[in-house]
């Protein structure tokens, strides 16, 4: 098997792994979650609990408001204590559910068996009904609501189901430990994804710095011959659904488009294992494997966490906090957000957290751009990073359009290859921004 | 617990810098400087000494009393552009001259654009086709290889590139070749020319040690090599007689050199590989047009700095390839 990486642009940073081949484990629960109504792209849920209900575990707590949107349930079992806005990873204050936690009582007709379910008779209809029920969304951090993917656009055909175990980010081990505990589950979840979709051909993408789990989908997938696993070359960002779709099939997304725009649907493993959970045993999203890592973490560990626990409490059950600690990451060090405070809760889209020492913590000081075009050598979507963040700069938001900046993914590979310590990401990010509000009230006239 | 570092991602950055690029490139320089101390002895350290020092001197001086910047001279860069610029030199040149060279090319090539980054020309080239026009006749009294304890009281002579091109008036090139150096001798360095362009095997492995540690891609320095080549090959396969062979023209003059130092130079080369190697082209094209049809004997400094100017219309027109096609009606 000839190894598959995308043909532009790409790093590859220190891997730093720690957290691999650690099994995955129950953190236990808190005393107090908190449930954001919005953990998905898209509208926000529409609450449907108050103050001093009493939920059980599973239950729906909010509602889809829109197509783009999806259900919330309660990850626990409890009394609300309050719906209010509270401060969510990014720092902004957002509608949320408090529930103070009982003793974990699940709600009716959910398989809570670790048994295997293999029950390939359901309809596309119902398939994508469970996943919507079950408010599955992308967990490989785009959080986009997975009902909606499942419903090819007319005009469009889904030839490809492709998943996603590539786990390009340096540190998280979330998918990792996943594909190994739960390759039989996620091989399942798989032939359903393929049904809901009505495609015929699934390929998993997984890089080669994860023989193990290379090995055991492919064990567990032998018996179907439509699905095949293809290692990939280590390249960052691989993981990002355009790269990922031309390392395995050679096809490239258009420029503003989605993968159904060359035949192809994209889900992350974790959302894979997600389905299978929603479809073969009712049960909603509710947990997630979360990797909490870092090098002075005292125990590494890959949690299967309820949403809506405390980035604190992980933390503590990782071995507390080090001294040493000076930022912490929601997400993987390349793209992941710094938190400023570690109340906030895991939510579905929270793969990893990351503790960076002190002496890491930091940027180094700008330098001039001595041109040595590093950056552009280095984008994996063609761009000029260097003239976009001089235009950015400059207010030349009709230039940045011409030059492709809203092709860019944030991936972060040219900021992270500067030599001289340029904010490129940061000046590019300003770029997107504006000439976004340009496109759309052009698009409002 | 301490206050949290917040800022956006990433939050991992590469232990490439600035200065350890620039120690990378003179690190590759240690064989061309050993060659050519081998060759030329006192006066080539003389002479890189003197560059250097002015170099970093001048930049010091210019940013603190007229620019009123940052210091910036221990980046790596002057001291660069010292030793690039004292290699273009012959061994015999007065340290006084070296020094003026200095000033012009930091001055001139580099501080008044704005410092490093900013400069359209590369400033080594500045320096030395300042000192070339200035000062003519020092500029081509080429001593004589191992004279090592000689300084300016070096007996001189022509270039290989220098006898050709007199020669060329009334002898033809196989007659000529019987008085030149073996192709061996100009492989390894042992004829007349400036300290650090005679050495190509030594250049050569610079270029292997830049290409492994990937401080530069291929693209510049291979494409003007195998331009020359293509093109001298051409015209000596039209009639051998009156041009010299491709080979000859690879390992004489300041080709090797101008190639893989020159030529490479971050801020003065393109962005993008297909800019790098069009530029290169062209490079190649006006070495070969200055050196067989031109006045002088060797083209690759004026060639680079010609296309030095071209850079940022290249930059503007030269797009990398993008990802994804346009999405029709979209």
């Amino acid at each position: 098997m000839g190894l598959l990486t995308f043909s532009r642009g790409g790093i590859h940073p220190p891997e730093n792994k720690i957290s691999a081949g650690k099994l995955i484990e129950s953190p236990g629960q808190p005393e107090i979650v908190i449930i954001p109504v919005s953990q998905h792209l898209g509208a926000p849920s529409k609450v449907l609990v108050n103050r001093g209900d009493t939920v059980k575990t599973g239950q729906v707590i909010a509602e889809p408001n829109g197509f783009v949107s999806t259900n919330i349930h309660s990850s626990v079992t409890g009394k609300v204590l309050k719906v209010d806005l509270f401060p969510d990873s990014s720092g902004y204050r957002r509608q949320a559910v408090q529930i103070q936690v009982a003793e974990d009582e699940w709600v009716d007709g959910i398989d809570l068996s670790e048994d295997l379910v293999k029950d390939f008779n359901l309809s596309t209809e119902e398939i994508r009904n469970k996943v919507l029920q079950a408010g599955i969304v992308g967990l490989g951090g785009a959080t986009f609501p997975s009902h909606v993917k499942l419903m090819t656009p007319k005009g469009k055909t889904a030839e490809y189901l492709i998943i996603n175990g590539v786990e390009c980010e340096p540190y998280l081990t979330a998918d990792h430990s996943l594909m190994l505990e739960k390759s039989a589950e996620i091989v399942v979840g798989i032939r359903i994804m393929m049904k809901g979709l009505g495609v015929e051909k699934a390929i998993i993408g997984i890089e080669n710095n994860k023989p193990d789990a290379i090995e055991v989908i492919t064990k567990a997938s032998a018996e179907y011959n439509n699905i095949k696993v293809q290692p990939l070359k280590v390249q960052y960002p691989q993981g990002g659904e355009k790269q990922l779709v031309q390392a395995l099939l050679k096809r490239e997304v258009p420029s503003g488009g989605l993968p159904i725009d060359v035949g192809v649907v994209a889900f992350n493993v974790g959302t894979i294992y997600a389905a299978y959970l929603a479809v073969q045993k009712n049960r909603p999203l509710i947990e997630r494997v979360v990797t909490i890592t870092g090098k002075s973490v005292k125990n590494p560990s890959n949690f299967l966490t309820r949403v809506g626990t405390p980035v604190s409490f992980l933390v503590e059950k990782a071995g507390g906090l080090p001294e040493d600690t000076a930022k912490v990451i929601n997400g993987g060090p390349m793209m992941g957000k710094a938190l400023s405070n570690l109340d906030v809760p895991i939510v579905k889209g929270s793969s990893g957290i990351l503790l960076i020492k002190e002496d890491e913590a930091h940027r180094k000081e700008m330098q001039s751009c001595i041109r040595c075009s590093k950056c552009v050598t280095v984008c994996p979507m063609g761009l000029e990073p260097y003239l976009l963040m001089t235009q950015a700069e400059k207010g030349m938001f009709e230039d940045l359009e011409d030059n492709k900046v809203m092709d860019c993914i944030e991936c972060g590979s040219c900021a992270y290859t500067c030599p001289s310590s340029r904010p490129l990401l940061d000046y590019i990010r300003l770029g997107k921004a504006e000439v976004g509000k340009i496109i759309r009230s052009r698009k409002a006239v | 617990m301490n206050k949290l570092v917040v800022s956006p991602s990433p939050h991992a950055r590469t232990k490439e810098s600035v200065p350890k690029l620039m120690y990378g490139v003179m690190i590759s320089l240690v064989p061309a400087l050993a060659v050519s101390i081998y060759f030329f002895g006192i006066s080539m350290l003389i002479i890189t000494a003197v560059s250097i020092v002015s170099c970093v001197l001048f930049e010091f001086l210019i940013q603190k009393f007229i620019l009123k910047g940052k210091p910036s001279h221990l980046d790596g860069s002057a001291i660069l552009t010292g030793m690039l610029l004292a290699f273009t030199l012959p061994a015999n040149i007065p340290f006084w001259m070296v020094m003026i060279g200095a000033l012009v090319a930091i001055g001139i090539g580099k501080m008044t654009f704005g410092g490093l980054g900013n400069n359209i020309f590369n400033p080594a080239l500045v320096g030395r086709v300042f000192l070339f026009i200035s000062f003519p006749v020092a500029m081509t009294s080429w001593p004589e290889p191992l004279q090592r304890l000689k300084y300016i009281d070096a007996e001189t002579g022509a270039t290989p590139l220098g006898m050709l091109k007199e020669g060329l008036a009334n002898q033809d090139v196989s007659e000529l070749m019987t008085e030149m150096p073996s192709y061996m001798d100009l492989f390894i360095g042992k004829m007349m020319g400036s300290v650090g362009e005679v050495a190509a095997l030594a250049l050569l492995i610079g270029l292997i040690y830049l290409l492994i540690k990937k401080i530069i891609t291929w693209h510049i320095p291979v494409t003007i090599l195998l331009t020359v080549a293509f093109f001298t090959g051409i015209l000596w396969l039209i009639n051998p007689e009156s041009y010299a062979d491709p080979l000859f023209h690879l390992l004489t003059g300041g080709l090797m050199l101008g190639a893989i130092y020159m030529a490479t130079d971050y801020v003065t080369s393109p962005m993008t590989k297909k800019g790098m190697v069009i530029y290169a082209v062209f490079i190649g094209i006006i070495t070969v047009l200055i050196r067989v049809f031109g006045a002088y004997p060797e083209g690759v400094q004026f060639a680079i700095l010609i296309m030095n100017a071209f850079v940022p219309l290249l930059n503007k027109y030269i797009k990398p390839k993008r990802f994804g096609k346009e999405l029709k009606n979209g």
